[in-house]
């Protein structure tokens, strides 16, 4: 395609992000971008930056921390909000936190619900926001295939995904009554290999734990954990070993599963990701809990 | 697959140059839909190890298909609820790609109450497939969806004559139900039609050309969809560029944000806003990446101008020469979206473009059959329905017809109590010569433009056109 007037999938996507973008600013009073310093994230704040260039985004960033994230998550948010001149905003269920929930403790049902869903909704509530950003991509999970680029939430931050509302063209309904919100998800048509060939083309930086590298890991359940703080139960530190190891999902790091690789670049990552067997949230261990546990996550308010 | 890094990149670059086909699928469950959407998507290998055990799995617990088969179908009916019902009730969007392109999906059920979904799905789609089953043929959803299709203005279609396998491949058969088809498909005025024999359960004509078709001289369907051209689909025509953010970051920049709805525009290009018929030029095209030179439809930019010009989101920067019509009367198809049956004494809410404005439904001129297309009165709309309406709206819009111009001719109405989007529209034409004030109407002395005599009654020509469409110009000779 080289036609004068025709744009590849990623230039035709990128401007459809930044018009959901542009839209929701121009339409809501009180809009945040929800950031999970994941790679759909990374490229969701850099659309959004685009989307506003030579100008400063007219919202925040906000991170919902589960108090068990990856350091090298933590410190790689910290750097980029202050060199991209993000305003940060970073909320924690610290009841829960300091009653000391945690997945080990609790099992990931419980963590997730209170460190996770609950967490999210008390920071949307607090804060009194009626459009959040998600970097939720329709290609990652089956009920996430259904759900509309706005998707309208109730006074109780529930999806009813019989119940949504058409969406049709580029022209979205953003009206809403008061305690009412919209979840937006501009990278809905995106990829997974659309984001890393963005990633790789616009030079976006993204948490190291994406590459290759060796770390010490302890397998549980099958699962490949990484042993990232000294919170790993004390019966498993023994099984630690050293293996050579990278992320395709990132999250908290008792539930996020580590995979097996070599690769060092995006290039390599991807050729991993084309040759590999198994999709990316098959890292992810909530998705597991129950039958239909995304769907039923997000009827509650979770992404 | 690929050994050397050099290939991997060989590849990333060429997916790079991809473009972009949305395509929407209509059809009933019975006419195998989901079962070749599922073999688009395991046939071109998007399907990974986990999702096909998982789908194995539920084919032995919950599956339609024959003992020890795979149902394609169960991949896509996503959610709990459907999966229980065993229909699609909403629109799953699905991607895949192959050497050519990428794809997107919008997939919709076919019963008659879900009409609202399709038109939902369908509203991006660049292409439509509508199955049929071969033995029974055309049948009246058949008609209904490709009504539908031609409603939403989607420019391709192919009949995929599914189940061959059970007709026996019959090429009498096809060409029966391919005629019948293209009589319904000229009348609609639809033409681009591609009629395809396949049997999504076992492959035939889907990825493949079959063998078992010798007498089909066409291509695969997955062949036709990765060669079929998009790139003239698009207006770019008519500039029409509909503000939806000023960017102001300090004194000297003053950007209008927005997506270029259709045509082009160049740096230098003289420029004119709506309503308030100020013209300037364009100064410079920024994008994040530094100024363009050109822009074209769908690209998000953000224009600057030579003259301090007030434009707010909502408003709209055209070329002089070519404007859209300017006006608060116009008339409409409508699909009533809502499950609450309309009201007529509402005042709506209508979004077009970044405006939005307060509408009244002034008159219903008649409703739609879906199925036989056939005109009926109606004093009102139910969910489902379709029907052509007049509207008025609180300000003033700039529109094209859908026809010509789908980013400018389509909008969607709004309940102001419930907030859901309630009916959606695609304007057919401007009815009422706009006012507009005389203050601002432009005049062209031509005596002092040292315009010659011999060129009058073209000008003339060219400012009645204008008229028509809502703009005045006063002409002095």
């Amino acid at each position: 395609m080289n036609c004068e007037y025709s744009l590849s999938h990623l230039q035709e996507l990128e401007a459809e992000s930044i018009h959901i973008i542009r839209e929701v600013a121009a339409e809501f009073q009180n809009p945040v971008m929800l950031y999970s310093i994941g790679k759909d994230s990374s490229v969701m704040v850099r659309l959004a930056e685009k989307a506003f260039a030579p100008g400063k985004v007219p919202f925040p960033l906000m991170h919902i921390d589960s108090k068990w994230k990856f350091r090298e998550m933590i410190e790689f948010r910290d750097r980029y909000a202050r060199e991209h001149g993000w305003n940060l905003i970073v909320e924690s269920n610290m009841e829960a936190f300091n009653a000391g929930v945690g997945p080990f403790t609790h099992g990931s049902k419980v963590h997730t619900d209170l460190m996770k869903t609950k967490a999210l909704l008390d920071a949307l509530n607090k804060y009194k926001f009626d459009a959040a950003f998600g970097g939720a991509r329709r290609d990652e999970e089956k009920s996430r295939a259904k759900e509309r680029i706005f998707s309208f939430r109730d006074q109780f931050n529930q999806w009813d995904p019989k119940n949504q509302r058409p969406e049709l063209w580029d022209i979205y309904n953003s009206r809403v009554h008061k305690g009412e919100s919209i979840r937006v998800f501009p990278l809905s048509n995106w990829t997974e290999l659309d984001v890393w060939q963005y990633i790789r083309l616009e030079n976006i930086p993204i948490v190291p734990l994406y590459y290759a590298k060796e770390r010490p890991c302890v397998e549980i359940d099958g699962n490949l954990i990484m042993a990232d703080d000294d919170r790993l139960p004390k019966e498993l530190v023994p099984r630690i070993r050293n293996r050579m190891v990278r992320f395709r999902t990132l999250g908290c790091w008792p539930l996020t599963g580590a995979v097996e690789s070599e690769a060092t670049t995006i290039e390599e990552i991807v050729e991993e990701m084309m040759t590999t067997t198994k999709s990316e949230r098959t890292t992810r261990v909530i998705d597991f809990d129950q039958e239909a546990s995304m769907e039923q996550k997000k009827r509650e308010g979770y992404f | 697959m690929k050994d050397r890094k050099t290939d991997i990149k060989a590849y990333l670059d060429a997916d790079e140059k991809k473009d972009l086909l949305r395509l929407l699928t209509a059809g009933s469950v019975d006419d195998g839909k989901s079962t070749l959407i599922g073999r688009l998507l395991f046939d071109s290998k998007k399907l990974y190890e986990d999702q096909l055990q998982a789908l194995e799995r539920d084919s032995r617990r919950v599956g339609n298909a024959g003992a020890g088969q795979i149902d394609y179908a169960l991949l896509l009916d996503g959610l709990k609820a459907e999966r229980e019902e065993g229909i699609t009730i909403d629109v799953a969007y699905r991607y895949f790609s192959t050497n050519q392109r990428k794809f997107i999906i919008a997939d919709t059920p076919g019963h008659e109450q879900y009409t609202r979904n399709m038109i939902t799905g369908g509203s991006t789609a660049n292409l439509a497939i509508i199955l049929v089953d071969a033995r029974t043929g055309i049948i009246t959803q058949t008609r209904r969806h490709t009504f539908l299709v031609s409603l939403l203005g989607i420019r391709h279609i192919v009949l995929a004559v599914n189940k061959m396998d059970l007709v026996g491949f019959s090429e009498e058969v096809f060409t029966k139900i391919r005629n019948e088809y293209l009589a319904l498909t000229t009348r609609l005025g639809i033409e681009d039609v591609t009629c395809i024999p396949l049997s999504a359960l076992e492959g035939d004509n889907v990825v493949e050309k079959s063998n078992r078709t010798p007498w089909y001289e066409g291509i695969s369907l997955l062949q036709f969809l990765e060669t079929v051209p998009i790139d003239r689909d698009r207006n770019m025509d008519d500039f029409r560029f509909p503000v939806q953010y000023v960017l102001r970051p300090n004194l000297d920049f003053r950007g209008f944000c927005g997506k270029v709805a259709s045509g082009v525009i160049r740096k230098g290009d003289e420029v004119m806003a709506l309503p308030s018929m100020k013209r300037s030029r364009v100064k410079s095209i920024v994008t994040y990446e530094g100024e363009l030179d050109y822009a074209f439809c769908p690209q998000s930019i953000t224009v600057t101008l030579e003259d301090e010009i007030d434009i707010s989101r909502g408003e709209m920067i055209v070329r002089p020469d070519n404007v859209p019509n300017v006006g608060r009367y116009f008339q409409t198809m409508l699909v009533w979206m809502d499950e609450e049956p309309m009201d007529r004494g509402k005042q709506f809410f209508l979004k077009h473009n970044t405006n939005t404005t307060r509408a009244t439904v002034d008159e219903i001129l008649y409703r739609v059959d879906v199925n036989t297309m056939e005109q009926l009165p109606g004093e009102d709309f139910k969910l489902n329905e379709i029907g052509c309406v007049r509207i008025t709206t609180a300000k003033t819009l700039f529109f094209d017809a859908y026809s010509q111009n789908k980013a400018t001719g389509a909008f969607i109405l709004i309940d102001p109590i419930t907030n859901n989007t309630s009916a959606v529209g695609m304007i057919i034409r401007p009815l009422v010569m706009e006012d507009i004030s005389q203050a601002d109407v432009p005049t062209l002395d031509l005596r002092k433009l040292g315009i010659g005599e011999e060129s009058y009654e073209a000008i003339m020509k060219a400012v009645r056109e204008l008229g028509r469409q809502g703009i005045e110009v006063k002409v002095v000779r």
